[in-house]
């Protein structure tokens, strides 16, 4: 494939310059870490901050949803890999107005250990630190181990209600109520048709041979669960929404709110082909879409593919869900 | 006693730096057959970037140091913590040394795996660095306990901590991004033992040579 590329290793540095440049609307750098992105307005005395953070590769997240009633600062990691500790700790310092620090991440292994180290750091200079992690991926672990599956796209949804709750002057346990009940009623799942590639790699490190799909692949090209053959659109989002609906509690009167993610090299109009399928399937059970996004929010590169989250609504997260807010990614006013 | 100075002996790290960078590429390979692939990348990235930085006639306690700031503070990942808290951990305690000899040298490995079960989750058997790691130091201790010079269990340390890399081949992972494939993790080695192994390879046999 042919690339937009200067010196490979340097990619993310160009990306965060190229991302605040042209949002500088809403996001400025960090003064003293050029891996943090800070919302305009973060910081603001008396408001609880949201922080997220994660390797870079998957734009617009995660720096995209950083602004107002959004996130307030974004720890950037390598490709695919956990931000430092002191990416996050300037984050949180970043975010910090006095009122504590919810950092809003996903479940792997680098994010954990870097989150708490920086955690512990924040700690030490009086800022009070709480934590939620995204576990909304069901095939990356069984329902009797949550705990251990990983976070994907559901964060969005995440970020977006905690945000909304902090907005709301919600304070730190509030806010980590409301994102941790966000996330526990999301489900997601992905597949994947062709594998992406770490530029500076040059080729892609897993294969997906012409013909099949993986069921249940990772934000990084983990292995799914299970390689099938690839069938019709129709039947992968019967498949698709089977997959997270079985898992999710049953929704309090039957709302959800959907979004459906492309990979990063997925065309949007096959997106909307998937997402006429899924909301027929979604629909099929009975539920009620109430809110519904489609479009690249949580890429892997340039993966062939799509995640599907499903969000179980009740009257608290509806309300949260429709704060306005204005981030490079999702940009929301209030319906009448 | 063969011993080697920690005064300009920051050579042994520009070696360790040079073998991580030369083997980027099959770093990520592996690291892609059951990960996402970036392993090598970073680890040649943060070692590299390290090498720039310290100059063959510093101390090796400082150039570790130097190591570990640009892991920790520039990396990340799970490895950038992992191996900086290492780092850190082994500088500390060859500072306090001064001097590598069978103990000391002992000491500050000892350190070295202190500092990475600090802050990791991982126990030997779980498919991760310390399954290099681990036997590879008992394997050493043991040479020296059984009267071996420190250079025979230098070479000891550096057989063991291949033959720990290689058994990771047959296990299943159970912690990190690998684990969540259970029975299909199995066949690959682990991408952090087989870094694990090259580190301390290219340290043992660095040391060896300047005895």
């Amino acid at each position: 494939m042919q690339r937009f590329l200067n010196n490979p290793d340097d990619i993310v540095d160009e990306t965060v310059a190229g991302f605040v440049r042209a949002h500088d609307d809403l996001v400025r750098l960090d003064q003293g870490n050029p891996r943090v992105v800070v919302a305009h307005g973060a910081g603001q005395p008396g408001r609880v901050g949201i922080v997220t953070g994660g390797g870079a590769g998957h734009e617009p997240a995660f720096m995209g949803y950083a602004g107002r009633n959004m996130v307030d600062a974004v720890a950037v990691g390598e490709l695919f890999s956990s931000p430092t500790a002191k990416s996050f700790l300037d984050a949180i310092r970043a975010a910090d107005g006095g009122a504590g620090v919810a950092v809003l991440y996903g479940n792997y292994a680098g994010d954990n250990m870097n989150v708490r180290m920086a955690a512990k750091m924040a700690a030490a200079e009086g800022i009070e630190v709480a934590t939620v992690v995204a576990n909304d991926d069901v095939c990356s672990a069984g329902p009797d181990e949550r705990e251990r599956r990983r976070g994907v796209a559901g964060e969005i949804f995440m970020w977006k209600i905690g945000a909304a709750r902090a907005a709301r002057g919600g304070t730190l346990a509030e806010v980590i109520a409301s994102a941790q009940k966000a996330i526990d009623s999301c489900r997601s799942v992905g597949v994947g048709l062709a594998p992406c590639t770490l530029p500076a790699v040059g080729h892609p490190n897993f294969q997906i041979e012409p013909g099949t799909m993986e069921l249940g692949i990772g934000h990084h090209g983990e292995p799914g669960m299970r390689v099938a053959p690839l069938g019709r659109a129709e039947a992968i989002a019967t498949e698709m929404t089977g997959l997270v609906l079985d898992d999710l509690p049953p929704p309090e009167a039957g709302r959800v709110a959907v979004l459906v993610s492309g990979l990063g090299a997925t065309a949007m109009n096959e997106l909307y082909v998937l997402y006429d399928s899924i909301a027929t399937a979604i629909e099929a059970r009975g539920l009620r879409i109430e809110r519904t996004l489609v479009g690249n929010y949580f890429t892997s590169l340039d993966m062939v593919g799509a995640t599907l989250t499903v969000m179980a609504l009740d009257d608290e997260l509806s309300e949260l869900l429709d704060t306005d807010c204005a981030c490079p990614a999702l940009l929301q006013e209030r319906r009448v | 006693m063969a011993s080697i100075r920690d005064e300009g002996a920051a050579g042994i790290l520009l070696e360790v730096a040079a073998e991580i960078v030369a083997n980027r590429a099959p770093l990520s390979e592996i690291d892609g057959l059951i990960g996402d692939g970036d392993h090598g990348v970073n680890m040649a990235k943060g070692f590299g970037r390290a090498a720039e930085r310290i100059d063959a006639e510093d101390r090796l306690s400082s150039a570790m140091r130097t190591l570990s700031d640009v892991l920790m503070a520039e990396i990340g990942g799970s490895m950038g913590p992992l191996y900086g808290m290492m780092f850190a951990a082994m500088a500390d305690s060859l500072e306090r040394a001064g001097t590598l000899d069978a103990a000391t040298f002992g000491q500050m490995l000892r350190a070295g795996l202190e500092g990475i079960e600090e802050i990791g989750q991982a126990k030997v058997g779980d498919k991760t660095l310390l399954d290099a790691f681990v036997p590879a130091l008992s394997a050493y201790d043991a040479a020296l306990a059984q009267g071996q010079d420190f250079a025979a269990a230098l070479d000891v340390l550096a057989h063991e901590a291949a033959a720990g890399r290689d058994r990771t081949v047959d296990m299943v992972a159970r912690i990190g991004r690998a684990a969540r494939l259970g029975e299909r993790s199995r066949g690959v080695a682990d991408a952090g033992a087989t870094s694990c192994a090259l580190i301390l390879t290219t340290l043992s046999r660095g040391v060896a040579r300047r005895l």
